[in-house]
Formats: C-alpha cells, sequence, structure tokens
C-alpha cells in the first residue's frame, strides 16, 4: 500500500503574535516544529503500513528549512519525503497552496491513500486537504475519527459528524484528514534520526511541475488575499450584579435590550 | 490524658479578639477536611480553626496558646503524605491558605517574596511569563510553599538544580511566644551566625510558624526536550543511571518507570502512552537555551542508554510531546492510588548507585509479603516512592502486613546508607524509623533544638523526633 502524508512546519508555540504595525504573523524563525495535527496523519500512516505493509511517504511545501519537518518525519518511521519549494509558490492562499501541493503529489508518485492532518495550527482553515483532494480528482474523506480496515482497493474509516458518526467506504485512490487524538502519535525514535540522517530529501521546483505557469502559483494563484492581520479585541468589561432573581432578570432583560441584542 | 489543654468557649472568645469570628472555625464549622492529610490513616480533629491573614495574627494566637498549653498544628493545602499536617493533639490549626500573596518580585537581586500558603503551581505561572523560573517542582503542584518549606520539599528537578532549601534565601517565621523573627534575606552569601533559617526548612512546623519567605530564582531555560527511553528490564533501566552520572551530563530530572504503573496512570487519565514497546523506561529531561545546545547534551547520554541495551531513545521535543509523558508521570500517585482501596508509602532515599539493589528488594517482598506493592522514582537522586496497596485486605492483617513490609524495606534502605525519608517528611508516620536510623546522640541535638525554639512544646506536637 502506497501511503502518502502531507505535513506542515508550523511555529513552535502556540502563541503566535501579530505585529501591530505591519499586521504580520511574527515567526520565530528559530522555533518551530512540525504541526501537531500532522502527527496523528502520521501516525495513522505509520500503523497502515505495519498492519498491512507498504511505504509511507511524506511531502511538504514551504522555504527551505521546512525541509526539518521531513527529517522529523524520517524519525519517526517516514520511507520517503519530497518538498515543493520555490519562490514563485510564496504568498499562496488556500487554493495556491493546494493546487502546488497536488503538483508536486503527482509528480512523486502514485498513492493508493493520501493523510492529511484536520487543520494546521497556524492556518486553522482545515480546507487544503479537502482542496488538494479536488485539483487530484480523487475522493475525500473530511473529520476521520477512526480507520476500521483496509481491502485490496478501498478503506472502511468512521467519520465524525455534527450528531452522528457516518462509516464509510472509500476507493483507492482517496484523500482522508484525521482528526486529533485519534491515535497517540509516536515520538521521534534517536535510533532512526541517526539512520536517516544522510537519507535524500527530493525537491520540486516550479520547473519540476507539469504545470509551469507561474499564474496558477503563489499570491497570482490565490482566490484571496490577506487584507489585514490583527489580535481578536476581547472585550473585559464586566458587570457582577447580586439580588433576588426577578430583580436581577428584569435587570438583564433591560442590560440585553439596551446592548441591542433582543428588541 | 494529653498535657495539652482543650479549648472551651472561653478560649474561643479569647481568639475571637485576635482574629475576627468569620475566619474560625469552631466545633461542627470544622470541615472533615482538616481532619486529615492525604494519606492519613487514623483522622484527628483540631477543635478550632484559625484561617489567619496575617504574622500579626499568628503572633497573636501562638501567644495565646503558649500561655495556655495549647497545641498548635500548622496546615497548608493539607497534601502531605506523613500527618506532618494532623492535629494528633486537637487544639488550634492554623491554616494558611488565605495568605496567599505575592508580596514582591525583586528582578534585580532575582527574589521572589510571598506569603506562605501561596501554592506551588501559582508561582511557575506568577514567574515563567516574566521569563524566571523557580526550579523545585514536587510532584504534587497544589501544595503550598509553606508546606514545600516545611519538609524541603525536592521534585525531578532535583538532580540538577536541588531541592527547596536551596531556593529559600529568607524566612519571616513566629516563635512559639508570638514573637516575629526575620531570618536570613536577600543576600546571596551568609556566614553570619547559626543558620536558623537553614534549621526551620525541613522542620515540619515543629520550630516556627513560616509566615513569609524569600525564595531565590533563576532565568528561565528558553527550551526543554525529554528523552524515553524504553529498556528490556528494570534493572537494565536503572543500571544506566550512574553511568549517564558519571558521564557528567547533567539531565533536569532522570525518572524511572515500569509498564504496570503506566498502564494504571492510562486508565486512570483515559489517555495513551507514547510507547508501549518496553516494561521498563527512564524519562530524562534536558534543559537549555537552544534545541541545539539541548541535542549536544543528550547525545552521548542517548548513546550511554543505547550501549547498556536501550532498545531505542525517543525524543519528545515539543510541548504536545512531552506533556503526553509528563501527564502520566505527574499522575501515578492518584492512579495507582485508584486502583486500590487503601495505601501507604514509602519515600527512602538511597545512594544513586544502589537504586536498582533497592528496586529489586522491593519486588521480591511482593511475593514474601503476599502484597502488591508499586513504585517509582527519581532515579536521579536515588529517591524512591514505593506504594504498598491493600486491596482486599481486611483491617487486621492490612495492620500486620503493612508493619512488616515497611520494617523490612526501612531495614534495607539503612543496610544500604539511605535515609528514612527524601522529600515527604516524617511527621507522625515515619517517626519509629527515623529513630532507628539515627544516632541516639543526633536525636537528642534536635530535641534540644526543639527545645531551644518551643520550650512549652506546643508547636505541631509529637511530631519528626518526639514520642
Amino acid at each position: 500500500m502506497e501511503i502518502l502524508v502531507c505535513i506542515k512546519q508550523v511555529p513552535g508555540s502556540n502563541k503566535v503574535e501579530v505585529d501591530p504595525v505591519t499586521g504580520v504573523l511574527k515567526r520565530n524563525g528559530a522555533d518551530s516544529k512540525m504541526n501537531p495535527y500532522d502527527l496523528y496523519a502520521l501516525e495513522c500512516g505509520m500503523r497502515l503500513k505495519e498492519q498491512y505493509g507498504g511505504r509511507v511517504s511524506v511531502i511538504t511545501m514551504g522555504p527551505p528549512q521546512a525541509q526539518a519537518v521531513i527529517r522529523e518525519a524520517y524519525a519517526m518511521g517516514a520511507d520517503a519525503g519530497a518538498i515543493v519549494s520555490d519562490r514563485a509558490f510564496g504568498g499562496a492562499d488556500v487554493l495556491a497552496t493546494s493546487y502546488t501541493l497536488s503538483q508536486g503529489i503527482r509528480k512523486m508518485g502514485k498513492f493508493d491513500v493520501i493523510i492529511c492532518g484536520l487543520q494546521t495550527t497556524d492556518g486553522d482553515t482545515a480546507q487544503v486537504g479537502p482542496e488538494v483532494s479536488e485539483a487530484l480528482d480523487i475522493p475525500c474523506v473530511c473529520n476521520v475519527i477512526k480507520i476500521d480496515k483496509v481491502e485490496a482497493d478501498a478503506i472502511y474509516v468512521d467519520m465524525e459528524m455534527a450528531q452522528d458518526i457516518e462509516q464509510l467506504k472509500v476507493s483507492f485512490p482517496c484523500l482522508l484528514t484525521v482528526q486529533k487524538d485519534i491515535v497517540q502519535p509516536r515520538l521521534p525514535s534517536y535510533k532512526l534520526k541517526k539512520e536517516t540522517e544522510k537519507r535524500e530529501i527530493t525537491m520540486y521546483t516550479l520547473n519540476d511541475m507539469d504545470d509551469t505557469d507561474k499564474k496558477h502559483y503563489g499570491l497570482s494563484g490565490s482566490a484571496t488575499q490577506v487584507q489585514r492581520i490583527f489580535p481578536p479585541v476581547s472585550n473585559k468589561e464586566q458587570e457582577t450584579w447580586e439580588g433576588a432573581g426577578a430583580e436581577l432578570a428584569t435587570k438583564l432583560h433591560d442590560k440585553l435590550k439596551q446592548l441591542k441584542f433582543i428588541s | 490524658m494529653s498535657e495539652y489543654k482543650k479549648l472551651t468557649e472561653q478560649d474561643l472568645a479569647a481568639i475571637e479578639k485576635i482574629v475576627p469570628r468569620e475566619r474560625i472555625l469552631w466545633a461542627n464549622e470544622i470541615n472533615e477536611e482538616y481532619s486529615h492529610d492525604e494519606l492519613t490513616a487514623t483522622p484527628s480533629y483540631p477543635d478550632l480553626v484559625v484561617r489567619a491573614t496575617s504574622a500579626e495574627e499568628i503572633s497573636g494566637v501562638l501567644k495565646y496558646a503558649n500561655q495556655e498549653k495549647i497545641a498548635v498544628t500548622p496546615r497548608g493545602a493539607g497534601t502531605g503524605l506523613v500527618g506532618a499536617s494532623v492535629a494528633v493533639e486537637h487544639g488550634i490549626m492554623i491554616d494558611t491558605t488565605l495568605m496567599n500573596h505575592f508580596l514582591e518580585l525583586d528582578e534585580e537581586n532575582l527574589t521572589l517574596t510571598l506569603e506562605p500558603g501561596v501554592l506551588l503551581m501559582e508561582i511557575y505561572q506568577y514567574v515563567e511569563p516574566k521569563g524566571l523560573f523557580y526550579p523545585p517542582d514536587p510532584g504534587e503542584k497544589t501544595a503550598t510553599i509553606g508546606g514545600n518549606i516545611s519538609t524541603n520539599a525536592g521534585g525531578m528537578r532535583a538532580v540538577k538544580y536541588g531541592v527547596t532549601r536551596d531556593f529559600v534565601r529568607g524566612l519571616e517565621v513566629v516563635l512559639a511566644d508570638g514573637t516575629i523573627l526575620e531570618l536570613g534575606g536577600k543576600s546571596v552569601k551568609n556566614s553570619s551566625g547559626y543558620d536558623l533559617k537553614d534549621m526551620i526548612i525541613g522542620s515540619e512546623g515543629t520550630l516556627a510558624f513560616i509566615t513569609k519567605a524569600i525564595l531565590k530564582l533563576l532565568p528561565l531555560p528558553q527550551k526543554n526536550v525529554s528523552l524515553l527511553v524504553p529498556f528490556p528490564s528494570l534493572a537494565q533501566a536503572i543500571g544506566t543511571v550512574p553511568l549517564i552520572v558519571k558521564s557528567k551530563a547533567i539531565p533536569t530530572a532522570i525518572e524511572f518507570m515500569e509498564r504496570e504503573v503506566i498502564m494504571d496512570s492510562e486508565k486512570f487519565l483515559g489517555s495513551s502512552f507514547p510507547d508501549n514497546s518496553a516494561d521498563a523506561y527512564l524519562l530524562l529531561k534536558f534543559d537549555g537555551n537552544s534545541t541545539k545546545e539541548i541535542e549536544e547534551a543528550y547525545d552521548g547520554v542517548a548513546q550511554i542508554c543505547l550501549e547498556q541495551g536501550a532498545l531505542d531513545v525517543l525524543i519528545a521535543d515539543t510541548d504536545e510531546r512531552a506533556d503526553a509523558i509528563w501527564k502520566t508521570r505527574g499522575s501515578f500517585l492518584q492512579a495507582i492510588s485508584g486502583s486500590t482501596t487503601q495505601m501507604d508509602e514509602v519515600d527512602a532515599c538511597v545512594p544513586r548507585s544502589k537504586v536498582n539493589e533497592f528496586v529489586e528488594f522491593v519486588h521480591s517482598l511482593q511475593d514474601e509479603m503476599h502484597v502488591r506493592i508499586k513504585c517509582f522514582g527519581h532515579a536521579g537522586d536515588g529517591n524512591l516512592h514505593v506504594y504498598i496497596l491493600r486491596d482486599d485486605l481486611d483491617e487486621q492483617a492490612w495492620g500486620k502486613v503493612l508493619l512488616a513490609t515497611m520494617d523490612k524495606m526501612y531495614a534495607k534502605a539503612r543496610d544500604l546508607g539511605g535515609k528514612v525519608s527524601g522529600e515527604h517528611g516524617i511527621g507522625l508516620a515515619k517517626k519509629p524509623y527515623l529513630k532507628e536510623d539515627l544516632d541516639p546522640a543526633a536525636i537528642k541535638v534536635m530535641q534540644g533544638i526543639k527545645k531551644a525554639f518551643d520550650p512549652n512544646n506546643i508547636l505541631n506536637p509529637r511530631k519528626v523526633c518526639f514520642d
């Protein structure tokens, strides 16, 4: 079974700060890590390989230093890895990112199942997974909370819905995005880290792609443009009232009316 | 017949003149919680509880108690394990949990002045966002700093940083007669007479009442990495520790843990541990200011572990990964407690090179004494936590097997050159073992010191070195 896991390098701290003047995310270059959601995806991939045989490959998109997450995936047991990296890919929104990744995936080979984390901790859109499947024209199941079994040409999974759990059989090739806590991710191994120190990481640039039209990538391939990023302002004004229930109920009603939450 | 006075309505009236009535608990106002600590077998209620808010109030109460010969028991969060905060002679209990204020953070001297009722976890939350570090980290984070100082609690980072005593610069205490005294201070050095501050630390409330502390802080290391090292056997795991120590690498913590305890913890937490390849693990933690610096520090240690037969060395280099391991480690006590009906503990400390022998002995006792025993601990400093589990034994059988098992364990620890308690203290529960452990001349000096501080013996009577 050929398994591919999409991974991303994100800031090492969950406390992402926004520069109040420029509105740009302050990324502390020295401190980064693999997107925590991707650890679940990689663990699912490793367990599929251990149970059904095959290979686990990983792919990432980002600047050259993002190769660190591929090294990390190697230390967790991944067999091969590629990075999609080119100045032309910079400034991509989810649509352009998904398209770029799909181009890289096509170059990398044929996969039975592609697994992504549900979302990233720095973007939080949860859109790249499904949009990659769209660009590759393969079926996609999001919010997977359990992988039940694998047959020769399909995989059975549980998808979490708002109220229910849907059990699905999905034909290969397909893409899954897996929920946090679907499995407990393994830790990187020192032994594997040493063994894979010199293992190659494939790099795909714009010129390697089937589609080399610059307009389809990066900022120019993006359907959305970021106008401004700013930290949310929280309203810390608080009032405390004391008194009898009926009296407080009237007071609360008046207040809500005054604030125009009710008419 | 107790030599101490049983409190009456008149005493209540007298104490009301010192502390407002709403902060006094009397008779059936006293909650059951005040009758025991986390592990006491025999509960005992105080006659009266004072929820103090200042050294002056405590001074007033002690002065009165000293005149009237009333026993006084200090109380923080009640998380102790040896009965030190249980009012065995009833009398007055002084609860410090309302004295929970930070008084001063002195960034020029790197000190933090605070009241005794501040919880350990509150200290971390207060100093760490400011880039400062209070290294002692006893497992029980809801304990008060007053309690930590009273037992000289240690924790896992003791390997690199030392214990609570190493981070107390100064104390304000109230003596038994009500005198308020400042001991030590902000200065780094002090060779000025007997160090009374150090005598108070670890005295479990028997010498004076702590009302303020000046703690020493360090700059907060920017990064840390934990290594989880699976071994085929516990003996191999623990046997590796002296080699790590010898290699001159200084991890902040070296813990050992066994599969069985990890499984109890998984059940307790409802989450799974990141590895299940082995029966025994070492857990090491390294800190520093960059990933590179830490990687260089742990590389040699990883090699030593592999040479000693470790199956691998697993790297927890992010908060999520470290949390998955340390949450499990942090819940061991509750998890073991939840797996049985009642338990008692041994907190012996042996030289690091003898840990293996001690653990093997503890394991062999399970068969010999027909009782379940679970154990984990600080391999890096030789402090073991051993729990003897009652399961379905009846009262009599339990009492008998517990006593016999403890006797054997403490005798073994003594043979190996160990100490009765590494960090939980002596309190009430470990007194007989301390007596066997120490030279009678040492006990005599301790009793003399107690007399000098507290001639009427009102402060936490019958604890530590008194029958």
